[in-house]
């Protein structure tokens, strides 16, 4: 169970989140790109070795949408919102 | 038999307190302080247990979790299987039988399975296991190497309980280094969490016969603890074993036994700024022809029992050893009175303090064990020099055999730090910590008190491993691991079949695979894969170490969170009234528990069903509403916010208006459907199904939150704010009159899919004109504190014309007349809104919503779509099934459809139903066939509508 660092409510733990997953590419519009880029910014979601950026929900708690660096291999949040050690 | 073994003196047991206990059918008796195993030895019972794959007659080997042989199954209210006897606290009444044997250890017809041994070799389950023929091995594999059952009940006498903690410093483990790790920490002001496995502190001090400051050591420990328990700042448990090092210092802590005599079992999950690791060693097996005779135990086993529970395990006792702490135990041995026959030690030469110790015992040197003779007990060893000269019988009754120790590194290396070989101590050490953590004492390789605490006095530790004996007059089988019965040729198999990965050799024979986890044999098995690879033994490296480090009961991991108290159900404000009028009560989605039907006397429940359906058909009915999802959205950006998570326009809504609609995923999928009413300007009210409430709050905060944070729509659950009470039927209206409302009611005044707010039966409210059943409905929203007093009134006004509350098995009944979705129905990952018949509600106006690229996308490829249509089952008396699949012309082949609901409808007086259907939309009229096991079923395609297809009742 991570510790995660929440720019509001400090560091709590995992219990309290909803994994929003990875952060990746920015949505295109959808009326400027391939069907096959299309395809891709729905289907391709990074999953490095390695840190990752992804989103967090604080669901029982706050409720704030977070992001974090978090090393897929050792579980060390190695980025965390600002304001937060 | 009494009490043969049990010594005169001395032990941590108390003699005052006699306890009787039952095994495998008989009466013995024992003493508080004693484990079953402890007891057993005292009793002189040496056969304890049968081995798991050759029912060999095992014995106890060890003194506490390492225990490889002697599992037991415990009987009666706190019945539970698979314990190592060495672990079973005796108690009074106490009631305990062997596993693996029938009808007893001594006596076990299973042991028959030993000639068939050569026929059982490793990976005979992966051999045999294997399609087409395993189904023939299966039902008498699975009876012979079963373990014990799992109890018929839970436990009888209490609970378990999950407790949460934070602490500076987690200490594992009470034995002399974690308790001056303990009070250190403690001194300096620190939140202290003391965990041990032990009923009491000490650790190894327990067993042997040491001195601090040349006073017992024990008595040490008791300052210790007198010290720490004044501390407040300090928690100390004993009987608590930590089985689980998490990512980010979480440990898990099971409590057995605590205070409280209603709970069973608690675990602790303790998150910890610093961990110490003080989780001492574990003595390791020899490996040797007969090394699982019953008798043939640990040194460090053999030592316990005699100093801590005041038992000689054997009146005449061999020891066989690579290393000098056997020759504490052999002192020990002498000093109570127990006759050592010989001292067998593999080293050429043997460290003169480790002789010292010993000056008036028969020490072999250079001289391994090399068999035993007896089956059911050890009667004798056989000693053969390692250079080869004439072997010879020495008469024992209990072999003690010490292979060296290992530091407990399970919760380290279960931290993911890492391990290294260490050539001096010929073990697996702590190296580098990868969270915050620190090994201390024996787990640290500090194998002896005189490292550890100021004062300590021991002898120095020495050894020179010996991963196997390997003299050619060995004869018989030699386990590597004892309770899984793996042998050294099991190994070797292994290795010769290609198995050259310590982790495939482990999995390939199931070595160390068992419910010890291998805590003695596992090194063996490494040393034996490194001696037969020729390699070192750190090339050959460890097999992982995971959680739980002792077995943990289920009842543990799940404490509280049975059902009712980690998912409560939701409840309005009429439920109660529900219950009391009979309803039969369903789960309806997110935890809400909603009527289902309400029967009368002597109704079943189509019945029952028919006459609400009736009463809404052709009067009125009443249904609380109450669970559907409710948010409110306020701020500038909101009319721009629903246009782009909804397929259709919202966005022109006027105030007091609202409309059906979809909201898609970016993929294109169906995420939920309902309406969007506009308040005002800037505010809004939408509505979810009941069940994907959650779901479309965490998808709209995540999109205002991570991809629009500068659009000003603020959201407010308002699901549990707003109760209501749902009228429909063509009498609806009379039953708002009679209510007596200040709305105008009049269909040009509130129209439908609009909402008014004023004043209903006296309490303020907001009404709503939607309708999930096809009639003219009002759904009257009122504060929760006044929704059971308008259900009430609700009930008296509507009497006059025949109001009945209407359950969810009619509300299914009533939407599938009209053909309106349900989403885990007609909607799944596969159909879009075209197929719904519903591609009016994806708008061409709007550029861009979510989904609308995806939609357009799939759509694109022209591949054949299932459709949604309305059956009607040729034999108007005949039901289908719903999920029942539809296949071409009813043959026995894919798949075209399947049936999503099908009712008895009363309005038509037959069963009528809806289908996904390819090219359903273009076959109306057709003839569809059902296909089920045993039957085909015609239907006639038809629109998938059943009554009222204009709409003019619900806009009545
Ligand atoms: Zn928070």
């Amino acid at each position: 169970m991570l510790l995660i660092p929440c720019p509001l409510c400090g560091k709590r733990s995992e219990s309290e989140f909803i994994h929003g997953g990875p952060v990746g590419a920015d949505r295109p519009d959808p009326n400027a790109v391939s069907d096959a880029e299309w395809v891709d910014y729905l289907t391709v979601a990074p999953n490095p070795l390695g840190p990752v950026q992804e989103k967090w929900w604080h669901a029982r708690g706050c409720g704030e949408w977070l992001t974090i660096w978090r090393d897929t291999r050792t579980h060390d949040i190695v980025e965390a919102p600002d304001g937060i050690k | 038999m009494g009490s043969s073994s049990r010594l005169a003196s001395g032990g941590r047991i108390n003699r005052d307190r006699p306890l009787r206990f039952r095994f495998n059918g008989k009466d013995y008796q024992g003493f508080e302080g004693d484990t079953l195993a402890s007891a057993l030895l005292a009793n002189g019972v040496r056969v304890t247990a049968r081995s798991f794959k050759y029912h060999r007659p095992r014995g106890i080997v060890g003194h506490g979790p390492e225990e490889p042989a002697t599992l037991v199954e415990l009987e009666g209210e706190d019945a539970s299987g698979n314990r190592p006897a060495t672990t079973v606290v005796l108690c009074e009444g106490l009631r305990a039988h062997s596993v693996n044997c029938w009808p007893s250890p001594d006596f076990d017809l299973g042991g028959i399975s030993q000639l068939f041994a050569r026929f059982i070799p490793a990976g005979f389950y992966y051999k045999t296991f294997k399609w087409p023929g395993w189904h023939l091995f299966e039902p008498s594999i699975r009876k012979a190497a079963g373990l014990a059952a799992a109890p018929a009940t839970p436990p009888a006498s209490g609970h378990f309980e999950a407790r949460h903690a934070h602490a500076d410093v987690l200490v594992a483990g009470a034995g002399p280094a974690g308790l001056k790790a303990a009070l250190e920490a403690g001194r300096a002001g620190k939140r202290v969490f003391l965990a041990d496995e032990g009923t009491e502190a000490g650790g190894s001090l327990l067993n042997r016969a040491l001195t601090i400051s040349a006073r017992p050591a024990m008595d040490w420990v008791a300052e210790a603890v007198a010290e720490l328990h004044g501390m407040k700042n300090v928690t100390h448990l004993q009987n608590a074993t930590v089985w689980a090092y998490r990512e980010h210092n979480l440990l898990i802590v099971n409590e057995r036994s605590p205070e409280q005599d209603n709970i069973l079992e608690r675990s602790w999950r303790v998150r910890a700024g610093e961990v110490v690791i003080a989780t001492g060693a574990t003595e390791r097996a020899m490996v040797f022809s007969g090394n699982d005779r019953p008798g043939v135990m640990l040194a460090a086993s053999v030592q316990a029992y005699v100093n801590r529970w005041g038992v000689a395990p054997g009146k005449r006792v061999a020891l066989f050893t690579n290393n000098n702490s056997a020759y504490a135990v052999a002192a020990d041995l002498a000093a109570a009175g127990v006759i050592v026959t010989a001292i067998l030690d593999s080293r050429k030469n043997v460290p003169p303090e480790a002789l010292e110790l010993v000056p008036d015992l028969p020490v072999h040197t250079a001289t391994v064990a090399a068999g035993i003779f007896g089956h059911k007990r050890v009667r004798a060893v056989l000693a053969a020099p390692v250079s080869g000269g004439t072997p010879k019988w020495i008469r024992c009754d209990v072999l003690a055999h010490s292979g060296g120790w290992n530091p407990t590194v399970h919760l380290w290396s279960q931290s993911r730090s890492s391990l290294r070989y260490d050539e001096g101590i010929a073990a697996f050490l702590p190296d580098r910590a990868a969270q915050t953590c620190r090994a201390v004492g024996a787990a640290a390789g500090d194998l002896t008190l005189d490292r550890i605490v100021d004062g300590g006095a021991d002898l120095p530790y020495a050894i020179e491993p010996l991963w196997r004996v390997d003299v050619p007059v060995q004869r018989g089988r030699a386990f590597l691991d004892i309770q899984n019965d793996v042998s050294v040729s099991d190994a070797q198999l292994a290795l010769r079949e290609g198995y050259s990965n310590v982790e495939h050799v482990k999995r390939y024979t199931t070595g160390g695979m068992g419910i010890d986890q291998g805590k003695t044999g596992n090194i063996n098995i490494i040393g034996t894969v490194a001696m037969q690879q020729g390699v070192p033994l750190p090339q050959v490296g460890t097999t992982t170490f995971r959680a739980p480090y002792t077995p943990v009961s289920f009842g543990a991991i799940g404490g509280l969170r049975e059902d009712s108290v980690l998912f409560p159900y939701r409840h309005t404000p009429v439920t109660q009234w529900n219950k009391d009028n009979g309803a039969v009560m369903y789960e309806a989605g997110a935890r809400w528990r909603r009527p289902g039907y309400f029967p009368n006397p002597g109704e079943n429940l189509q019945e029952a069903v028919n006459r609400e359906c009736r009463a809404v058909r052709e009067g009125v009915g009443v249904y609380d509403g109450s669970p559907l999802g409710t948010f409110e959205l306020k701020g500038r950006d909101v009319p721009k916010f629903l246009d782009f998570i909804y397929s259709n326009v919202m966005s022109s809504l006027q105030p007091g208006d609202g409309r059906y609609g979809l909201m898609l995923s970016d993929d294109g999928l169906i995420l939920d459907d309902g309406v969007a009413f506009r308040l005002d300007d800037h505010r809004w009210m939408i509505s979810t199904s009941t069940g994907h409430a959650d779901a479309v709050n965490q998808h709209m905060e995540k999109l205002l939150q991570t991809e629009f944070p500068g659009w000003q729509v603020m959201i407010t659950t308002v699901t549990s704010q707003w109760n209501n009470a749902t009228i429909c039927g063509p009498r609806a209206r009379e039953v708002m009159q009679a209510l007596g409302t200040d709305i105008d009611l009049s269909p040009q005044a509130f129209p439908f899919m609009s909402l008014r707010d004023g004043t209903v039966a006296g309490f303020p409210a907001r009404v709503v004109r939607v309708s999930f059943t096809g009639e003219l409905s009002y759904e009257v929203n009122v504060a929760p504190r006044n929704m059971a007093a308008l259900w009430d009134k609700v009930m008296e006004a509507g009497a006059p014309f025949g109001i009945l509350p209407v359950g969810s098995e009619s509300s299914h009944v009533l939407r599938v007349e009209k053909g309106f979705l349900s989403l885990g129905h007609e909607v799944d990952g596969t159909v879009d809104a075209y197929d719904l018949g519903m591609g009016w509600a994806m708008s061409k106006k709007k550029p861009d919503y979510l989904g609308k690229r995806s939609v357009m996308l799939r759509r694109a490829g022209g591949a054949t779509r299932r459709e949604l249509v309305g059956i009607l089952p040729k034999d108007p008396d005949q039901q289908i099934p719903e999920g029942a699949p539809l296949t071409p012309g009813g043959h026995k082949q894919a798949t075209e459809g399947l049936v999503t609901a099908c009712v008895w409808s009363v309005v038509n007086r037959r069963w009528v139903g809806l289908a996904l259907l390819e090219n359903g939309q273009a076959r109306h009229g057709e003839t569809a066939h059902v296909r089920l096991r045993d039957a085909v079923i015609p239907v006639t395609v038809t629109e998938p509508v059943f009554h009222d297809p204009d709409g003019t009742r619900l806009r009545s």
